[in-house]
């Protein structure tokens, strides 16, 4: 098994950054992935396990991950929202782990939404 | 649901919300390729109302909608698997839910990414409650505990980026010699 002494040393790092987080919240963003029955049985947790693997390459400590239920849209499942400090809310739908890259990258990163993607572009 | 690891996080996020503080997911494959995935938790528990009617699709706690989804879908993927689910559940000291599918059934659905499965859970509630996995088969045991992961971490919350990443590896590396070639 991986040992606990690789945890600690994991515990070090990170303590590190939590304390530079928490000198500044001001840019915090969140990304909320819908995670009921029936956004898991679309595909949801592929969706979120690549955001945590994309923030985590880009060593991106501004941001979080989290999960919600059922909002009431099963058929536009996987959904995820992201919240940029400032911004309002976008909603993306249909996630696939192949549209992750471009939504960390060109939103989060860069901070122009993928229109394309989004619930404004499915529900035309 | 596509796969066995996906009904787990949807049975699994049942005992997070009914409170508990330790949520215990067994995945067992034994010689003659029964398998059999336990889900138990020492949460709310269940009246012998909702024990009752918690198998109908038209049977939920939340009051957003009338529809639950997560017990019926597992059941018929366990009967079409020549299995079946059972709950037992004492109000008020937690519930236990037991799947069990013939592996050798062309219906039985793959076991799929149990590693993710603990992760999502972990990551979406990273205080409350703990999470245990154990995985066994003729091949072999595991045991995680997140009860021991918090020791080692202090105050470090689980859902940190490089924590997460670390667990999905070090869970994938001691189910693989389990079940690898068995069921995945």
């Amino acid at each position: 098994m991986k040992s606990m002494a690789e945890l600690e040393a994991i515990r070090k790092k990170t303590l590190e950054r939590i304390n530079l987080r928490r000198e500044d919240e001001s840019d915090n963003v969140r990304v909320v992935v819908g995670m009921a029955t029936c956004g898991i049985a679309a595909g949801a947790r592929p969706v979120m396990l690549k955001f945590m693997e994309e923030i985590n390459k880009r060593e991106m400590s501004n941001v979080t991950v989290s999960q919600t239920g059922c909002i009431g849209m099963c058929r536009l499942e996987p959904m995820v929202d992201v919240y940029m400090p400032g911004k309002e809310k976008v909603t993306y739908v249909h996630m696939t782990p192949e549209k992750v890259g471009r939504v960390v990258a060109e939103h989060i990163v860069n901070g122009r939404p993928v229109t394309e993607f989004t619930i404004g572009a499915a529900e035309e | 649901m596509r796969d066995l690891s996906l009904h787990i996080l949807d049975l699994a996020q049942n005992s997070v919300r009914a409170n508990a503080a330790l949520v215990e997911i067994m995945v067992s494959v034994d010689e003659s390729r029964l398998i059999t995935i336990t889900i138990r938790d020492d949460g709310s528990g269940m009246s012998d109302e909702l024990k009752e009617r918690v198998t109908s699709p038209f049977a939920t706690t939340r009051t957003t909608r009338k529809v639950g989804l997560g017990i019926p879908l597992m059941m018929q993927n366990a009967r079409l698997a020549g299995g079946d689910v059972r709950i037992d559940s004492t109000l008020g000291q937690g519930t236990t839910l037991t799947a069990t599918l013939h592996g050798d059934s062309i219906d039985c659905l793959p076991l799929g990414d149990l590693a993710g499965t603990v992760v999502s859970l972990v990551s979406a509630n990273p205080e409350r409650p703990d999470f245990r996995l154990s995985c066994s088969s003729p091949k072999g045991s595991m045991d995680f505990d997140t009860r021991e992961m918090r020791q080692a971490l202090g105050n470090v919350p689980l859902n940190e980026p490089e924590i997460t990443a670390w667990m999905l590896s070090a869970i994938q590396e001691e189910i693989e010699p389990i079940f690898g070639g068995v069921i995945l």
